[in-house]
């Protein structure tokens, strides 16, 4: 009878890591049911595309590091960076703008520094402003109007488009999304004028909504299902909402606090990016700054900033100060009076 | 209704109870041979008061511990005393200890026995007396000392009683079973500890997974002053700090013990025990063990005699060694596996779980960690477990000192639900353990480096004297020169005798050599009428590091056992390396001494 020497715990409930990804696979799901059906088959070849590229990198680079290859891969986080990527990225993007994000992602931010859990930034963030910084026209003038599917061009059209290596899709099939469109016309027009644009549609922004409010509901399972905590989504979006009603109370000439959370990435950014444990803030304390923080850059950089949307910038921003924030952070351990903060042999 | 607080964090793993509470408690009966090993708990190891050969009744003290804390230790039958070995006890390293086998003689024959018909006559001091003499040390986790547990320091009132039913690890129901069956002696010894401690306040908390306990308590408390508190089933509300914390709404201060808010924490079964020995007369020869686990077909709790080796009680429960993957002592979430099944039951072995592969399985391996934070939402202790983490595996033992390491009970919460399944405890066992050698190695370079500075010292200083006295002495003799020339010049001049003279020369030799002799004379009253005595120093370093010994096993003991006295016990060792340390200076200061008088 030889028995296992085993330290304790000996019982385990722990739902691992390769599980945790692949409910946050699930959870987007609805978001990329209704990008698809709105904006037609971009966002799907774009998530399998950078998928693919993920893993296929993720499995190279670890190759090449002479590490476990099939160990590490099972864990999905290489997918879900992908996955992100593939959401977040403009319907029409040319194959080689998702190629660079994803790999950039993948090697630079997140193998480069040690590989899963080292990260000190979101690879897939990363990936996304390396590509708007360097492809700014392939990555504003790609984004799909939104139509519906019937009417959406067909599969392989997408596909070809996607592939075919022209930097910009035909004028026909895209549209300016409603955050750029109002942030550039609001300065020579009222919001009324502004509003008769097609992007905006009946609603808040045609289509972009019913994205947000999938990925809302995505994000609210994760919260259920406690794969997330509700500290980061939820302080982001009141920081952003209590910095519209602040400052953006008029229409004429900033977008409205409806437009901020149910267009653009804000959803997508606030449940699923902003959240992404390994590059984010730990502590109750610490998360309600961090999203707070993310919030108010969000909207700072969408209404003062060149860029329309901003969820990369401010999450890459905020990354930034995660360290600083834990240090300041820590939660009043039982026993203790306050909590322990800096560093040992320092006041703080 | 009792106002409950609630604690942070904390799991809900699957209980695992019921598998044990199918039979009512049943007796594990005489095994072959009793393993009794001469220490059970912290404090200091009893030592053996009977020989090889001896018989013994049951009762009977076999050793006791003479200086330094602990209780005795009594035979659990009637039987001869076959050896005194070294042999495996339960301990997670797997050692070997001195323990004493008895071979029962099948009688189990009790020595004459005295129960008191009413402590209330007695002497508090009286009671607790009989509580040490009865051998009762803590019987629901690290196994203090009970008599010392409840002679709190003089300046801690203790207001609040707290009896610990809560039992929250998964499958132990060893408790569960004793308020089931014994409720009746429970409040006996509830009432015993109530009358010793006067408390203002005595709560009875059983988690709300056990109706039959609570129910059998519920009756058995009515017309008393305890109070029956249902607190809801989580994962640790049975440890100490925690059950404090929901029943009374304060925290234990860091390094403190509950006795410095007022409150204390008893377990059911020590109750039971107290009763025993105080209105029976009998000693802690026995308690409830809970056999359970895939590994046995027929579960249940057994009381056991001490000392009865594992494998006679799996056998009880029809034990199958070939199923097993492993051998757990204790609960699942605290406890450590076994090497093997001949170690035997001691005063604090709550639970014996022969665990299958299936249900408990070997952990994939260790992932990275993603900081999901899922460790810091279940620590009770609210620590950072990861940081603690990264720090530990950094060997950053400042930061993680920092961050509290210390603080942590190793309730296995954060390794529960680490989705990279990290053994997050071994990580902090393995810090602590580094701090602790590391600060008992840097107290030893302290205190080399200060001897070494005290000697260089004082070697300077006796430089200084030599140098002083034989100045001193050319001083003298310069003088006595001057002066002996001075009056033979003297005498010169006045044209004296030449005899006289030569009786004046000799006189002036006598007084210069009285001169010389005064510095050494005045060097020697102090040694002579101070003579030191070695014999004395000596007799007076070997007590101070015989103490230290104690001092030190039992610190070691006590961190094995994560008791909460660590850092008292820490304290005494620190100041009696200081006695000893000042008895060495002593002593080498009275051998030079001698020596230089030697020399002289």
């Amino acid at each position: 009878m030889s028995l296992v020497q085993q330290s304790s715990p000996h019982a385990h409930g722990a739902r691992p890591t390769s599980r945790v990804m692949l409910i946050v696979i699930l959870a987007t799901l609805p978001g990329l049911l209704v990008q698809t059906w709105f904006f037609g088959w971009g966002n799907l070849i774009n998530v399998l595309w950078c998928v693919l590229l993920a893993v296929g990198t993720e499995a190279a680079i670890l190759k090449l590091r002479r590490k476990p290859v099939a160990f590490f891969l099972r864990d999905n986080t290489a997918a879900v960076t992908g996955l992100l990527l593939g959401l977040s990225l403009p319907q029409f993007a040319p194959w080689w703008v998702s190629a660079v994000a994803v790999i950039s992602a993948i090697v630079l931010a997140k193998q480069l520094y040690g590989g899963l859990g080292a990260n000190p930034f979101n690879p897939a963030m990363v990936g996304y402003a390396l590509v708007l910084v360097s492809f700014p026209v392939a990555m504003t003038t790609n984004w799909a109007g939104a139509v519906t599917l019937a009417n959406a061009p067909g599969f392989g059209e997408t596909l070809s488009t996607i592939f075919g290596g022209q930097a910009a899709a035909v004028d026909a099939w895209t549209m300016a999304t409603p955050l750029d469109e109002y942030k550039h016309k609001i300065a020579s027009h009222t919001a009324t004028e502004v509003l008769q644009h097609p992007t905006f549609g009946a609603g808040v922004a045609k289509g972009w909504e019913w994205v947000n409010g999938a990925f809302l509901l995505g994000g609210l399972a994760l919260v259920a299902l406690r794969i997330i905590t509700w500290h980061i989504p939820l302080s982001l979006l009141a920081a952003l909402g209590l910095m519209s009603l602040a400052f953006g109370s008029n229409a004429d000439q900033y977008a409205p606090l409806s437009l901020h959370l149910l267009a653009g990435g804000t959803m997508l950014g606030a449940f699923f990016i902003a959240t992404d444990p390994v590059s984010a803030a730990t502590s109750h304390q610490g998360k309600l700054i961090y999203g707070a923080s993310i919030g108010v850059l969000i909207y700072t950089i969408r209404s003062w900033g060149n860029y329309p949307d901003a969820v990369a910038f401010s999450v890459l921003l905020m990354n930034f100060a995660v360290p600083f924030i834990d240090h300041y952070t820590p939660p009043r351990t039982y026993g203790h009076h306050k909590p322990r903060r800096g560093i040992p042999g320092k006041a703080g | 209704m009792t106002q409950l607080w609630s604690f942070p964090g904390g799991i809900h793993p699957a209980e695992n109870k019921r598998q044990s509470t199918g039979r009512a408690i049943r007796k594990a009966g005489i095994p072959d041979r009793l393993i009794l090993p001469l220490q059970q708990h912290i404090g200091a190891p009893a030592e053996p008061l009977v020989q090889p050969g001896d018989k013994v009744l049951k009762g009977q003290k076999l050793a006791d511990v003479t200086s330094g804390m602990g209780v005795p230790v009594h035979a659990s039958t009637s039987g001869t005393i076959i050896g005194i070995e070294l042999l495996p006890v339960p301990h997670p390293s797997g050692m070997s200890d001195w323990c004493m086998v008895l071979e029962p003689d099948g009688d189990d024959a009790w020595c004459e026995l005295s129960p008191v018909a009413d402590y209330r006559k007695l002497h508090r001091d009286e009671v607790l007396n009989l509580i040490r003499e009865a051998g009762i040390s803590g019987m629901g986790g690290a196994g203090f000392p009970t008599s010392i547990k409840l002679r709190p320091p003089s300046d801690r009132k203790v207001s609040t009683l707290i009896i610990n039913g809560a039992e929250c690890e998964p499958y132990i129901t060893a408790d569960d079973m004793t308020m089931r069956e014994r409720a009746d002696q429970i409040h006996g010894g509830i009432k015993i500890m109530s009358w010793i401690l006067r408390p203002e306040r005595c709560v009875i908390a059983i988690e709300d997974n056990k109706p039959e306990a609570i129910e059998a308590m519920r009756k058995a408390s009515e017309g008393t002053q305890a109070e029956l508190v249902v607190v809801p089933t989580k994962y640790p509300s049975g440890g100490e700090k925690q059950l404090i914390q929901i029943l009374t709404g304060m925290e234990v201060p860091s390094g403190g013990i509950p006795a410095d808010i007022g409150v204390m924490c008893q377990n059911v079964g020590t109750a039971m025990a107290v009763y025993r020995a105080i209105n029976r007369g009998e000693p802690l020869v026995s308690r409830i063990t809970t056999v359970t686990g895939a590994g046995v077909d027929d579960p249940g709790n057994f009381e056991t005699l001490i000392g009865t080796p594992a494998r006679h009680l799996l056998s009880q429960a029809g034990f199958h060694p070939e199923r097993i993957s492993r051998l757990i002592l204790g609960g699942p979430m605290m406890g450590y596996t076994l090497e093997d099944t001949s170690v035997p039951v001691i005063k604090t072995t709550n639970c014996l779980i022969a665990a299958t592969e299936k249900e408990l399985p070997t952990p994939p391996p260790e992932q990275p960690c993603i900081r999901c934070g899922m460790c810091a939402e279940v620590c009770p202790m609210e620590l950072l477990p990861q940081q603690l983490f990264w720090h530990a595996k950094a060997q950053d033992f400042d930061r993680a000192e920092h961050l509290n390491l210390f603080d942590c009970i190793e309730c296995g919460a954060c390794s529960y639900v680490c989705p990279s399944s990290i053994p997050l405890v071994q990580y902090y066992r393995y810090a602590k353990g580094e701090i602790r050698t590391q600060r008992a190695e840097q107290i030893k370079a302290d205190r080399a480096r200060e001897r070494f500075e005290a000697r260089q010292a004082r070697l300077e200083r006796e430089q200084e004297e030599t140098e002083r006295r034989r100045e001193e002495r050319a001083r003298a003799a310069a003088e006595a020169q001057k002066k002996k020339q001075a009056e033979a010049e003297k005498a010169v001049a006045k044209g004296d005798a030449t005899d006289e003279r030569s009786a004046r020369a000799a006189m002036v030799q006598q007084a210069l050599e009285r001169k010389k002799a005064r510095p050494a004379a005045a060097a020697t009253p102090e040694s002579a009428t101070d003579k030191p005595d070695i014999e004395a120093l000596e007799k007076q370093l070997n007590q101070a590091k015989g103490k230290l010994e104690t001092m030190e096993s039992m610190l070691d003991e006590a961190r094995v056992a994560q008791a909460d006295n660590v850092e008292k016990l820490e304290r005494a060792v620190t100041k009696n390396l200081e006695r000893v340390k000042r008895a060495e200076d002593a002593l080498t200061d009275a051998r030079k001494q001698l020596e230089t008088e030697a020399g002289q």
